[in-house]
């Protein structure tokens, strides 16, 4: 009798770690379900940034296409910014600006200064790479943001050329698609903090409608980046992302 | 009685020419190396004062606190107003408004694109009213290499450095990109009219200078400006005059719960300047201290060696009944007539050589040509406390080196003065 107990008690125990252990994914499937829902091949984006500055509020708009490491963008508003054109083709960034008719190349550290004024770097706008192939993921904890339980993932990362050494995630346990992150310099000093709201169903992937950044190192209230449309997968024509697109 | 201690010097040479030449080199260094440390580190002074700091200057107060960013988002706002304001409350000041910028200077190819590029850091300056003193004021016209001033606002001077590094010289094309006061990306064609010498590794590596309109044009700091420097009327920084002024303009115009409200600070309240304008006025003490030290030793010796050549004297003079607080009291007096003619010639002297060296001393040979940061001549500068301050060094150490020889009188012991006068 005692020796049935002893068995069934093994079997519970066994069955909760195994169960357990079943829920809790890895932090390498966590990664890999949020690239499912955040890359595609293509993709189309409509925007709106809206950067709180220590004085005032400004809203910039642009439309991106992008297609695995290039890309390119078109300012739309406001004026001063109508017609500037950013293109990203492999590793490189060009800019061409209506008003001095000008291609200017960013390169180097000048790819971690701000975007339009924003909480955005460059680098931050460059950054495609699918999380699970520049970082090494574990999931720490569990922790609720709002009603929502999530997991907690500290990335370290892989390879040399990334912006952000460490980062940290708040993943929906539902929908895995990050609802805030924590990105660190190799130091360990905090450099920014984003908050996805405003998450939406696009075919079979979650998406943002809105990303909140807020760089660590600067003053305002961070910047709003505001997605008013976005297509994955779409067909983008060869001569978009090419130079002959900056004129 | 002063007659007799007088005429005592005037006899006996060996009694007051040492001493007073002793007293005139100390009190000559002491005149020249105030009036050369005022000069040069008043240059110094000055030199900060067109350059960076004004004698004194306006900024927002959240400007002020991030100053070492350059931080264009938080200038000042509404300068039309903030200049009438200073006028009205300081009549006499001239008041010059400065933007410092940076940004990535960008040279282009045939085709209009990247050749070369580097980051670069500025200051505009107002080029063209025809009141704007700038142009002099940091020595612009001597610190050019190559090239001419700006003529129109679409021209820019670059380091030579600078240039030499983007492969570009006056008349080449290129783009400033930088960031407005509002945080917009601001791109910018300039034509370099000529490249200077700034005479600093981190403004060689980097510097421009530009006209402030066309900066305030690519930046969108319209009624906007970094820095508002105000010159007192003398053209010296004064800086009891300096600080009053920033007191009643902060007690008027700036609040405290508003960081873009306006604050004036003076020279000294500006970043190293306290130290300096310290340092300047500590100097005098350290200097008279040290002098005034080795001076009284010098004469303390020398003290003690009149006293034994005048061993006779004294011990005769003690025999014959005179106080030995008497005959102390008769030494110093005749000291201090020894420190006065010393001083008086040693100022003379001290102030002969400073005068020599007012014209200056030309380092610019071992400058590798002038520019803007450091005067290629260092100067001494003659002011008004240099008349007096070798008497205190001269006078007091005479006196106290004579204090000091003078103690042995009192151990002599008039019994045995007999004894030593019959032998």
């Amino acid at each position: 009798m005692i020796r049935i107990k002893y068995i069934a008690e093994i079997t519970i125990l066994m069955t909760l770690i195994s169960g357990s252990l079943w829920a809790q994914p890895s932090g390498k499937e966590i990664l890999d379900k949020i690239d499912a829902n955040m890359s595609s091949d293509t993709r189309y984006v409509k925007s709106k940034m809206v950067i709180h500055g220590p004085r005032s509020s400004r809203t910039v708009e642009s439309e991106s296409w992008a297609e695995g490491k290039s890309s390119f963008t078109e300012y739309l508003a406001p004026a001063r910014e109508k017609g500037t054109k950013m293109l990203k083709l492999q590793d490189k960034l060009w800019i061409f600006s209506p008003s001095t008719d000008r291609t200017i190349q960013i390169s180097g550290h000048m790819l971690r200064q701000s975007v339009m004024g924003s909480d955005l770097s460059y680098e931050d706008m460059m950054d495609d790479k699918k999380l699970s192939d520049i970082y090494d993921a574990v999931v720490v904890e569990s922790e609720t943001i709002g009603e929502t339980d999530c997991w907690v993932v500290e990335m370290k990362a892989t390879v040399e050329e990334v912006a952000y050494q460490m980062r940290k995630l708040w993943v929906d346990k539902d929908r895995y698609i990050p609802l805030k992150e924590e990105l660190y310099a190799k130091s360990g000093k905090m450099l920014k903090k984003t908050e996805l709201t405003n998450i939406t169903k696009h075919g079979s992937r979650w998406y943002p409608g809105k990303i909140t950044f807020k760089d660590m190192l600067k003053q305002g209230a961070g910047t709003e980046f505001i997605v008013d449309e976005i297509k994955f997968d779409v067909e983008i024509p060869e001569h978009i992302l090419s130079k002959a697109s900056l004129r | 009685m002063l007659r007799f201690y007088l005429k005592g010097l005037f006899r006996d040479r060996s009694r007051s020419l040492m001493p007073i030449i002793v007293v005139a080199v100390g009190v000559s260094l002491v005149v020249l190396m105030h009036c050369w440390v005022t000069g040069v580190l008043g240059d110094m002074v000055v030199f900060n004062a067109r350059f960076a700091t004004g004698h004194v200057k306006v900024m927002s107060r959240a400007y002020n606190e991030n100053i070492g960013q350059q931080p264009n988002d938080l200038a000042l706002m509404g300068t039309d107003q903030i200049l009438k304001d200073l006028e009205k409350e300081f009549p006499g000041v001239e008041w010059v408004e400065r933007i410092q910028f940076g940004g990535l200077v960008d040279a282009p190819d045939e085709n209009g694109e990247t050749r070369a590029q580097g980051p670069g850091g500025g200051m505009a300056i107002d080029f063209f009213s025809p009141e704007s003193k700038e142009v002099e004021r940091l020595n612009l016209q001597k610190a050019i290499i190559r090239g001419r001033l700006p003529e129109v606002p679409e021209e820019i001077m670059l380091s030579e450095d600078f240039a030499n590094k983007l492969e570009v010289g006056p008349g080449d094309a290129v783009t400033l990109i930088s960031t407005t006061m509002f945080g917009a990306m601001s791109i910018t064609n300039f034509t370099i009219s000529g490249t200077l010498k700034f005479g600093a590794a981190a403004l060689d590596r980097g510097g421009m200078i530009a006209d402030i309109n066309s900066i305030r044009l690519a930046l969108d700091m319209q009624d906007a400006t970094g820095e508002i420097l105000g010159y007192l009327p003398s053209g010296e920084y004064d800086d009891l005059l300096a600080n009053a002024m920033s007191s009643t303009f902060n007690e008027k115009y700036s609040k405290p719960e508003d960081e873009f409200s306006p604050i004036m600070l003076s020279l000294r309240e500006q970043g190293t300047m306290t130290m300096m304008l310290d340092i300047m006025g500590y100097f005098k003490g350290v200097i008279i201290g040290i002098f005034m030290m080795a001076m009284a030793i010098v004469l303390w010796n020398s003290g003690l060696l009149g006293g034994l050549r005048r061993y006779g004297e004294m011990g005769l003079r003690i025999a014959i009944g005179e106080e030995k607080r008497h005959i102390y009291r008769s030494l110093v007096v005749e000291s201090l007539f020894i420190g006065i003619a010393g001083s008086v010639v040693g100022t003379v002297f001290g102030l002969l050589f400073a005068s020599l060296l007012t014209r200056g001393l030309d380092i610019g040979g071992m400058m590798q040509g002038s520019n803007m940061m450091m005067q290629g001549v260092m100067k001494a500068r003659i002011t008004t406390d240099a008349y007096y301050i070798g008497f205190i060094p001269g006078v007091f150490a005479t006196a106290l080196g004579t204090a000091l020889a003078g103690i042995g009188i009192f151990k002599r012991k008039t019994a045995q003065l007999f004894k030593e006068l019959q032998a």
